[in-house]
């Protein structure tokens, strides 16, 4: 191991959580990490970093990181674990998910990831090398994070985009090529706090100091929605109907893009045609933003070129979130803003290099057409959905809950889960995930602390590298970019290394490569490059030409597998109205549906329930439930909290920094108030995925996830049609109390 | 040069763009290793409520602890929050620099913290 030095590499998870594509510079001493630097001439994050980042050390080396394999010896929960070699921990698994597999079949063991970490490579890995069909996201009702969105833009053109901040571009903000966006619509997101989606939330600040104007659409006055030209403060879980709406004024008023519809567009008519059922003062009613302010919003979005929209996880929890997408999807196609300079730009992964599947055809491509066809049919959700079954291979979580409960069509046996927390975390309804585990003959939580979900039901835990601790590879989705090893800890393995070994002694099919490098090496062959090629040139590159490099590929031929320009769905057009839909036996057109809990739809409830509550906030010093152990960060972010309106606080009572409970049909939970006027008087916003690492682990208290973690209040069973989309983790109804003391 | 006092250094924030993301924060802690309840940089959140508006400013503040990085700038090195800030609203340098460059930014700040009028800590 090298000492006293500085090790160049790029950023993936785990250490700040998210799916940052950072540049850093790691000073090493005595083959330790003693301090993070930016990388100035790092394209991605240009020299900045997240305070999560900057706080890798205390992450790294925190006293309560797990460092080798442990087994359970007590009951589950009780918190008695016996440390095992390696050896031990892989033999063990391998006997186990060989005797459910000839037993029940390898559909019977479900391999869970939440999100964080370059998970999506090797879960994959391991899952197709097994033979079950049942990689998840478990407890993510309707995996309402990213997928919905990905849908949406898959049906309509083909391809996936994203805001154009220039970032595939190697000389950035400074390349002649890229435009200014002139309007941004941040949609149901604060980019600044984390880098959602894989994308660097500051980028959109570089922009506005540029010229960029913004039409914020929250319900909370965030920091952009207070230096927007314009905050749409939107009722939650109504998305659709705005989208809808502004699609009707820039239709009827001849706001679009004239050319480009008629020359690329599939459906225009049927749309313009659907869009008669949403003027503006009905979409007023519905989301409770002025007309005028809906239409000013629209004409100014429309007459804007370049414009781009930037948009958040809400939109794919919204009723029916797919086809709220596939509506806003539509605005940036029909004001000819797709794959344009400074608009939603194309998103491939660089250089054709796939570490992480984002598409059912690079999963295919990667475990072979064959495998994928026949695992597809058994699929937990496929029979029910067709969306299931056809994209983008992840099972809908919501059944897998209901089977691990029924045993039926066949019973589950068994769960891989790593980089995931769901009880304390995204899975919806806390306790009935809970008990539903705990059923289960055998689980195996891979992760890097002790959390309420390992202490709860692990029967083996295998303990993760952080980034500086691995060899790994990133193309989401620009540049192309590596992890190197820069030292060790423990006896920690990254996922790769562990999934590698377990995907080897557990596949049917001998798996070539004997090492990661080795397996990194194969996944970069497209490029036409080795692992050690691009970490002998700073460890990233930037594809200068290729289907991976915008813009305007549609024209050029390179979106089509045939080659021929347009784009790559069925008409080769942007399909306005779906034949993937239509295919999947669903509405080919978007529509607005009301959320299943709100004023509207339940008034009875709303009278003992009055104030909506909306959960997911970001945090900037913390990714979903990571790093509540974390000194120079938890010192920042102390408390779970719920932030009322003034107003709101006056009438129940409550004072800034009390405790309160927030309570709904489901039960309570506590929280601090955070009394300030960026919350309307209707709604509450309260953080999610918190637990007291500091506090007991063991049953029953589990560091306190059945009294802080709001998702204990939330239900799944609210997927969209499609199966993707419509998590409800953004529309109910709760009311707030003063908890005396 | 004799009679000539050497220009001032210090922090030139630019707070219209400050975002409240607490990079400074922590990369102050990194770079001085400080303990919880210590830092050389302390952000504040400031609402403005107007008629039918309301308005959220961020503002870092360098406090006693603030050396403005002296063992970084003397190889070159930008100071810690400088360097890191996600919004890159931070510029470090003399104040007379710093005052012309002020000119084209509204909603900016020069903090002249006591380290660079090599002042002792009082706390």
């Amino acid at each position: 191991m090298k000492e006293d030095t500085i090790v160049q590499t790029g950023v993936w998870s785990a250490g700040p959580g998210c799916h940052g594509g950072c540049g850093v510079k790691l000073h090493i001493k005595d083959g330790k990490v003693v301090k993070v630097e930016g990388d100035e001439d790092h394209p991605w994050s240009q020299g900045r970093e997240c305070p999560r980042l900057l706080a890798l050390t205390q992450y790294m080396y925190h006293p309560d990181r797990v460092l080798h394999p442990l087994k359970r010896i007590g009951r589950r929960g009780e918190g008695k674990w016996e440390r095992i070699s390696w050896d031990e921990a892989y033999d063990t698994i391998e006997q186990k998910f060989k005797d459910i597999r000839d037993k029940f079949g390898a559909e019977s063991v479900i391999f869970c990831q939440g999100t964080g970490r370059d998970i999506g490579g090797p879960i994959s890995l391991l899952a197709y090398a097994y033979g079950s069909p049942n990689w998840t996201s478990l407890g993510l009702s309707a995996v309402s994070c990213y997928t919905p969105r990905l849908l949406a833009m898959y049906a309509t053109f083909g391809n996936y985009a994203v805001l154009d901040a220039s970032q595939f571009l190697e000389k950035r903000y400074n390349d002649p090529q890229w435009k200014v966006p002139k309007c941004i619509i941040v949609w149901a997101q604060n980019p600044p706090p984390t880098c959602p989606d894989g994308f660097f939330g500051h980028w959109v600040v570089d922009c506005m100091k540029r010229g960029s104007e913004l039409i914020v659409v929250d319900p909370r006055t965030t920091w952009m929605a207070s230096r927007a030209k314009m905050h749409l403060q939107i009722r939650p879980g109504t998305d659709g109907a705005l989208a809808l709406g502004m699609l009707n004024v820039i239709i009827n008023e001849g706001l679009y893009d004239k050319e480009f519809v008629d020359k690329w567009t599939y459906g225009f008519d049927e749309l313009k045609k659907r869009v008669q059922e949403y003027q503006p003062e009905k979409v007023a009613e519905i989301t409770w933003i002025p007309k005028e302010k809906i239409a000013e919003a629209a004409r100014y979005y429309a007459s804007s070129k370049p414009a781009a929209i930037q948009w958040g996880i809400p939109i794919d929890a919204n009723p029916q979130g797919d086809v709220v997408a596939t509506a806003i999807t539509h605005l940036w196609c029909i004001t000819g803003n797709l794959d344009v300079p400074g608009g939603n730009v194309i998103a491939r992964s660089s250089h054709g290099v796939v570490p992480y599947p984002f598409t059912h055809d690079e999963v295919k491509e990667l475990y072979g057409d064959e495998l994928f066809m026949k695992l597809s049919d058994r699929r937990i959700g496929a029979q029910r959905y067709p969306a299931v079954k056809n994209f983008r291979a992840w099972t809908q979580p919501d059944v897998v809950l209901e089977q691990i409960e029924s045993g039926h069509p066949y019973p589950v046996k068994a769960a891989w889960i790593q980089t995931s927390n769901p009880i304390a975390c995204m899975a919806l309804d806390s306790k009935r995930h809970y008990n539903a585990l705990k059923k289960l003959d055998f689980i195996v939580v891979v992760d890097l602390f002790q959390t309420p979900t390992s202490m709860a039901l692990a029967d083996i835990f295998l303990p993760a590298a952080t980034f500086p601790e691995k060899e790994s590879l990133r193309t989401w989705w620009s540049p192309l970019e590596v992890t190197t090893k820069a030292v060790e800890v423990g006896e920690c393995k990254s996922d790769w290394e562990i999934n590698l070994e377990l995907a080897r002694r557990l596949s049917a099919k001998p798996i070539p490569h004997k090492t990661v490098k080795e397996l990194l090496d194969s996944r970069l062959k497209v490029a036409g490059k080795s692992f050690d090629e691009v970490v002998a040139k700073g460890g990233w590159e930037m594809e200068k030409e290729g289907p991976s490099v915008p813009y305007k590929r549609w024209e050029k031929g390179q979106l089509r597998r045939d080659g021929k320009p347009g784009f790559n769905t069925p008409t080769g057009k942007v399909e306005l109205w779906s034949k993937f839909y239509e295919q999947c036996g669903l509405d080919p057109l978007p529509y607005y549906e009301e959320p299943a809990t709100s004023p509207v739809s339940t008034p009875e409830l709303a009278k003992e329930y009055p104030l909506i509550l909306d959960t997911g906030r970001r945090s900037p010093v913390f990714f979903h439930s990571e790093h509540r152990q974390i000194p120079w960060l938890r010192e920042l972010d102390p408390d779970p909290t719920v932030e009322i309106s003034p107003k709101t606080a006056v009438e129940v009572g409550v004072a800034d920094g009390e405790w309160v409970y927030v309570e709904n049909q489901k039960g309570k939970v506590k929280a601090r108030a955070r009394i300030r006027p960026t919350v309307p008087p209707w709604m509450v916003m309260i953080a999610h995925g918190w637990w007291l690492p500091e506090t007991e682990g063991r049953e029953p208290h589990l560091f306190g996830i059945w009294e802080y973690n709001v998702n204990n209040l939330l239900e799944m069973g609210h997927q969209s049609s499609s199966g993707f989309g419509g998590g409800n983790y953004k529309s109910n109804l709760c009311r707030i109390s003063k908890i005396e003391d | 040069m004799k009679g000539v006092e050497m220009a001032k250094n210090a922090l030139l924030i630019e707070y219209e763009y400050c975002t409240g993301c607490h990079t400074c924060e922590v990369a102050c802690k990194q770079e001085h290793n400080f303990p919880v309840g210590k830092c050389g940089i302390k952000l504040n959140e400031i609402i403005t409520e107007g008629s039918n508006k309301v308005r959220i400013d961020y503002l870092p503040f360098p406090t006693e602890f603030c050396d403005l990085c002296a063992a970084r700038t003397k190889i070159g090195e930008k100071p810690a929050c400088v360097k890191h800030c996600q919004a890159s609203i931070m510029w470090h340098g003399s104040i007379p620099e710093l005052a012309k460059l002020m000119e084209k930014k509204p909603r900016s700040v020069i903090f002249a913290p006591r380290a660079a009028f090599d002042i002792s800590p009082t706390v």
